[in-house]
């Protein structure tokens, strides 16, 4: 069973974020991590290829600069191999146009029985992209999967809902979006990172993929940022230290707004 | 320019519209379009008189579809219906489960952009913007769309308030869903419910919130407590949700529930940004913490730097000793 997972590489969550002033889309110079979502992602694809027994996970992203720490991040956990691609011509895409780009990419491996990325990225959060993938190369999709099980030539997904959760089955090939918490992903080894080092990443640009200048970047994104301004902040109200009654600070204020 | 017709796709659950899409529905009347009408993604027969009353005055609608997900099926007949020649210039879906899907598909049909995440809308000479937050929502961006419609834009729920409104209509029209193939090959085997007590969390007065502050999962319990002496939804940070502590649908926060009661209580919650963006529109804040510089007190009308194990224990008693 061959599982591509769809891995995005962010800036540190932990820097604030900052906007490109020229560009109004958000900095993303300086080192890029694996996003801890896609972390699920990636041991999701490595326990189903485990118990299918034979096949490979291997991992497709899109970044600037050629940037592949995320991506060996990911090798280290133990996915084969990935595609990358990285074309300054992609700065400024939307997410339609990431999408496009990732199913090319999905493409060029060929051969995947199943897709696999996160609900949303923790710096995009657009969750648009996993279906979008699915659209482009005509596949069936179960997003916001909570339990998946490959049985045979299909999939058993709990996709969460409004209400609760649904027991969706789905033949392969196929694309999910997996939430976190659906797995416990590995720490990787000190022979896994070093293995990651020679695991082959195929680097490609948006032209590689068929795709021409117009449709991709600021020129395919379709959108323009007029305005940027600060929102007005909220203000921080009384904080007191907990003498044993701060409880009753509580109870007048609930008072005080009639609550109780 | 002033819009012609926009649609506003309904989310619904035991035959009843989600109030973000009667959020949507609200916004959508004060945008000077000739019509605004609602697309269902299912039998809409239930809900038509709802939505009519919100100011659809149409209710497109797919019928039972069967076990079919919406995502492909509503995309391929809203895509269907516009190429017919009845294309909307502005489509407004929810950030739900189903609003995600159906515009990410109808988005690579039409190859056009989505501009998600969106708190508020505007027509600006012939251009339509969206503004969304980003930063944890200390900055605002607007954003345009460029070229002809469908403009294709997802909010976050309680951008807007819902209220009835508008000529009556709901007049419900059926929608074919056109041969899908492998696209809509997923089938829904059974659907599961899950109980939740009390006021739901995102319509709730009150709302009680914990943390992995509280330590361990039999905790909770205090949180529930609290939430039944207040007549409150219980929630939770996304931290206790993934530790299986409570169900995903106590979260709040980004990609949880978004609340604005009139008093919000977090329990052994830090404030990390995707939290806040859920509850910071809360009238009251009031948050129990030990750790003073912890991100959630920087918007609490009332911080209680302590233990949430002593804090908590005495306010439920004097609670239960008033009533
Ligand atoms: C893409 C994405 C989406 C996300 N969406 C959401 C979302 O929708 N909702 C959400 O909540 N999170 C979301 N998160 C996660 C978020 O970033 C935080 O990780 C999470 O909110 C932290 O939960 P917490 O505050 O309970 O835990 P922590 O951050 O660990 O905070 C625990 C707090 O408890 C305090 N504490 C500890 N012991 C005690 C005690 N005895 N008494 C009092 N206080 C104590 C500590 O000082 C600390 O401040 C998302 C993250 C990503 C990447
Ligand atoms: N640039 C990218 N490279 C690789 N995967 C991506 C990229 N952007 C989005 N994804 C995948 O799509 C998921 C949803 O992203 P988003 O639509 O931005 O919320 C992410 O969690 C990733 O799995």
């Amino acid at each position: 069973m061959n599982v591509v997972v769809c891995v995005k590489q962010i800036p540190d969550p932990a820097s604030p974020g900052a906007l490109d002033p020229a560009t109004n889309t958000l900095k993303r110079e300086g080192k890029l991590i694996l996003d801890e979502s896609d972390s699920y992602g990636v041991e999701m694809a490595l326990q189903l290829v485990g118990t299918a027994g034979s096949g490979e996970v291997s991992l497709v992203s899109m970044a600037p600069n050629g940037e592949v720490s995320g991506l060996r991040t990911a090798l280290a956990m133990g996915a084969a191999k990935a595609v990358l691609v990285s074309d300054p011509a992609l700065q400024g895409s939307d997410a339609l146009t990431t999408a496009r780009v990732l199913a090319k990419a999905i493409e060029r491996l060929g051969g995947a029985d199943l897709i696999i990325t996160a609900t949303e990225s923790t710096d995009g959060y657009t969750g648009t992209v996993p279906e979008q993938i699915a659209a482009f190369l005509d596949l069936p999709a179960v997003t916001f999967a909570k339990h998946v099980v490959v049985d045979g030539s299909s999939l058993k997904v709990k996709r969460q809902t409004e209400a609760g959760y649904d027991d969706v089955e789905c033949p392969l090939p196929a694309v999910i979006s997996v939430t976190a918490g659906v797995v416990e992903p590995r720490y990787p080894s000190f022979k896994g990172i070093m293995a990651a080092k020679s695991k082959p990443v195929d680097t490609v640009t948006a032209a590689d993929l068929g795709l021409s200048a117009d449709q991709v970047g600021w020129a395919g994104s379709g959108q323009k940022v007029v305005a940027v301004k600060a929102a007005e902040a909220r203000a921080a109200g009384e904080v007191i230290e907990d003498d044993g009654e701060g409880y009753l600070k509580v109870v007048a204020f609930l008072e005080s707004l009639k609550v109780i | 320019m002033s819009l012609s017709t926009i649609w506003v796709y309904a989310d619904a659950a035991a035959d009843k519209p989600l109030t973000i899409t009667l959020e949507l529905l609200a916004k959508a009347r004060t945008l000077g379009a000739s019509s605004v009408e609602a697309f269902c993604g299912g039998d809409a027969t239930a809900l038509a008189a709802t939505l009519g009353a919100h100011g659809a005055a149409k209710v497109h609608h797919v019928g039972d579809l069967g076990g079919q997900l919406p995502g492909p099926a509503v995309a391929a007949a809203m895509a269907a219906a516009i190429g017919a020649g009845a294309a909307p210039d502005l489509i407004m879906f929810g950030m739900t489960y189903e609003g995600r899907d159906i515009a990410a598909r109808l988005s690579v049909k039409l190859g056009k952009t989505v501009l998600t995440n969106s708190t508020d809308v505007r027509v600006d000479g012939d251009e339509v913007v969206a503004q969304t937050a980003i930063f944890g929502g200390n900055t605002l961006v607007d954003t345009a769309f460029v070229g002809a419609g469908p403009h294709l834009a997802m909010f976050r729920p309680k951008s807007f308030a819902a209220e009835e409104g508008g000529a009556a209509g709901g007049e419900l029209l059926a929608v074919a869903v056109p041969e899908l193939g492998a696209a809509g090959a997923a089938r829904i085997i059974e659907r599961h419910v899950e109980a939740s007590s009390g006021p739901k969390l995102d319509e709730a007065n009150v709302v009680v919130s914990g943390g992995r502050g509280l330590g361990e999962a039999a905790k909770y319990s205090m949180i529930e407590d609290l939430a039944k002496l207040l007549k409150a939804a219980p929630g939770a940070s996304r931290a206790i949700v993934d530790a299986g502590w409570v169900p995903y649908s106590y979260q709040v926060g980004q990609t949880g529930k978004v609340v604005k009661p009139t008093v919000y209580i977090a329990a052994g919650i830090s404030g990390a940004t995707q939290h806040m963006v859920g509850m910071k529109g809360s009238k009251n804040i009031i948050a129990i913490n030990k750790d003073k510089e912890a991100p959630i007190f920087g918007i609490a009308d009332l911080g209680i730097v302590g233990d949430v194990h002593k804090v908590l224990p005495k306010l439920i008693e004097a609670l239960q000793a008033r009533s």
